[in-house]
């Protein structure tokens, strides 16, 4: 996929009270950029009437969604939407957190992770997860890479090559195949994200979740893991919650709109608004409320 | 910038006037801001006490080990195997041993029996708290456990003497009252606290996004424990068992009393025998005259404990660089 490939994504004037807001253009210009899709997702992770609450506080509720085999599926909505919520949820790091509980069904590949008899382990093996925040581990780059494997007990007859080639696949073996016996620590913020990239796909999973994987990054950075995300879902299937919609245009194929809606007490309580593929979110949306994020009019 | 000052002074290379048309602008000090003055003094006071303490410590323990050396070699001191401080003439220095070595084994040997008991239990206790307990249960656990370091020492030498001692007398065959397992176990207990909490502190203060990173790679409780949280807090938990150290060296309560006053030179820790502290409080509580060997002893001893104590902080200092794992 190097072929150089203009995006051209507008929105039309549509408005309900035929007021005209100032029409907004995103230009997006990429060597590497993902192809459009066609039809339903097949389903790799489906989500049934999901609701997440948090002790008492209803965090997401309704959320019916799924998710396609080697697609990059992007998260968007403004902040408290539930969108990271919800994506904790596709491999339980939800667990983590004390009064946190999940209804409804996250299907993979039709078994529900929430399951009586399902190993946790071996959701997140399958199901690998990127964070906000570069956050390798304060050992060595080899080490970091080795986790994985050595903590869920993979067999592997050979560290070094499963090493190297996930440091390849996160396009970073160039970079620090000189000093893997180095701390993590001494990498740039962009090369720390993409070794936690590298660290997620040392395990061999299926699936990467990636919860904002470039807000704390730089531009150029961020660039080159928009990049790399493209070139991995040649391979894995990819989730991202993003609050940069340009990046959402960019690298997805289908786009999940949320927001939150305050009940009568007061709660605010996330939605999915609009699931559709990113051209149709971005091109001609269908809910009101998509529409006026994307072009910038709340949020 | 290099030329900028921390204080906000001006910087040496300042103050060059630059052509300027428009009306004048008055950058000098509007008040003298003799309140800060005030306060930067006595903070500075605060700080410089605990050096002049120490340096009074040093000078004061100088002479009379000067004294103390011209009439016992450092050989014989350091190397001899036998004490005798307390025997004879009082003003005799030749009719003595002045070997410190059964002092010294004696110390180190209930030392280590304490941290077999202190770094297990301690670390355990961090490791409960900080990983596997609730909000709740920490909130109720970690104070009675911090109660545990509020004990007098004394209380735990009669525990020792009138507890331990006695379970343990069928159990091992100690002959005597006295032994040095005992001690050297109650004082474990005793530092239990010391080591549990500091090491707590240290684990609770790895940032919890390393903690969520290893469980999203599929890694359980105690692999994220054992691989991430611990190397991650290594430097905090070394610290903790070296103070851990300082404080068995130093503690004279227990071992006064459950450890017995009769140096002896053995590896068996079932015997009683007499450790540095506990000779300092048997000779300064006794009829120790002024300017006599034993008083003079006395300022040897202590200058020994302090020694091994700063070399113990040393040697702690490099391991803590070595091991550090920043985060």
């Amino acid at each position: 996929m190097t072929r150089s490939e203009q995006r051209t994504v507008s929105t039309e004037q549509r408005t309900t009270q035929g007021d005209s807001t100032p029409e907004k253009q995103v230009t997006i210009e990429r060597s590497n950029t993902v192809a459009p899709v066609e039809g339903a997702p097949d389903g790799v992770i489906t989500l049934k009437d999901l609701e997440v609450f948090y002790s008492d506080f209803r965090a997401v509720t309704d959320v019916n969604m799924s998710f396609g085999s080697r697609e990059i599926t992007a998260l968007i909505g403004p902040s408290g939407c539930g969108k990271s919520t919800v994506l904790r949820c596709l491999n339980r790091m939800n667990d983590l957190v004390p009064g946190a509980r999940v209804e409804g069904a996250v299907a993979y590949h039709g078994v529900d992770i929430y399951g009586e008899d399902v190993d946790v382990i071996e959701v997140r093996r399958r199901i690998g997860m990127v964070f906000q925040k570069p956050n390798p581990f304060p050992k060595s780059i080899y080490d970091n890479v080795a986790y994985g494997p050595r903590v869920t007990g993979m067999k592997v007859s050979d560290m070094d090559t499963v090493v190297e080639r996930a440091l390849r696949g996160a396009a970073l073996w160039d970079e620090v195949k000189d000093k893997l016996k180095q701390n993590a620590f001494g990498l740039s913020g962009g090369q720390q994200q993409r070794l936690c990239i590298a660290r997620a796909i040392a395990t061999s999973p299926e699936v990467i979740l990636m919860d904002e994987p470039c807000s704390a990054l730089d531009p150029i950075a961020t660039a080159k893991i928009e990049d790399l995300m493209v070139e991995l879902a040649s391979t894995y299937t990819i989730i991202i919650v993003t609050h940069n919609m340009q990046q959402a245009a960019r690298v997805s194929q289908r786009t999940g709109f949320f927001t939150a809606e305050a009940d009568e007490k007061g709660q605010r309580t996330g939605k999915l608004v609009e699931f559709d593929t990113t051209e149709h979110i971005f091109g001609n949306p269908s809910d009101a409320r998509t529409e006026a994020y994307i072009t910038g009019r709340f949020g | 910038m290099s030329t900028k000052t921390r204080d906000g002074g001006r910087p040496e290379s300042g103050g060059h006037p630059v052509a300027w048309e428009g009306p004048p602008v008055d950058l000098t000090a509007q008040s003298p801001r003799i309140g800060e003055k005030i306060i930067k003094a006595v903070l500075v006071g605060a700080a410089a006490l605990s050096v002049l303490v120490t340096v009074g410590i040093v000078a004061s323990l100088f002479a009379p080990v000067a004294e103390f050396f011209t009439h016992v070699s450092v050989g014989e001191f350091l190397f001899g195997t036998e004490w005798t401080a307390l025997f004879g003439d009082k003003f005799n220095w030749d009719d003595k041993s002045w070997g410190v070595l059964p002092l010294v084994t004696a110390t180190l040997m209930i030392t280590l029996i304490s941290l077999v008991v202190a770094v297990p239990f301690g670390l355990g206790a961090a490791i409960y708290l900080s990983e596997y307990a609730s909000q709740r249960v920490r909130k109720i656990f970690k104070p009675i456990l911090e109660i545990l370091a509020g004990v007098p020492t004394v209380v735990y030498g009669f525990l020792a003497l009138t507890v331990i001692t006695p379970i343990l007398k069928p159990l091992l065959g100690i002959e005597g009252i006295y032994s040095m397992i005992s001690p050297g176990i109650v004082m474990g207990f005793m530092i239990v606290p010391t080591v549990a909490s500091l090491s707590e502190d240290a684990m609770s203060a790895v940032p919890l996004a390393l903690r969520q990173g290893s469980y999203a790679l599929g890694a359980n409780r105690m692999q994220t424990t054992v691989r991430v949280v611990f190397p991650a807090a290594l430097s905090g938990i070394v610290a903790a068992v070296v103070l851990g150290i300082s404080r068995a060296i130093g503690e004279t309560m227990i071992v006064a009393i459950a450890a017995g006053n009769m140096p002896l030179f053995t590896a068996d820790p079932l015997k009683g025998a007499q450790t540095m502290t506990g000779f300092i409080a048997q000779a300064a509580s006794g009829d120790t005259p002024h300017g006599s060997p034993s008083y003079y002893a006395l300022f040897a001893i202590g200058a020994l404990l302090f020694v091994m104590t700063l070399l113990i902080n040393m040697i702690s200092i490099r391991l803590v660089r070595k091991y550090r794992q920043a985060y």
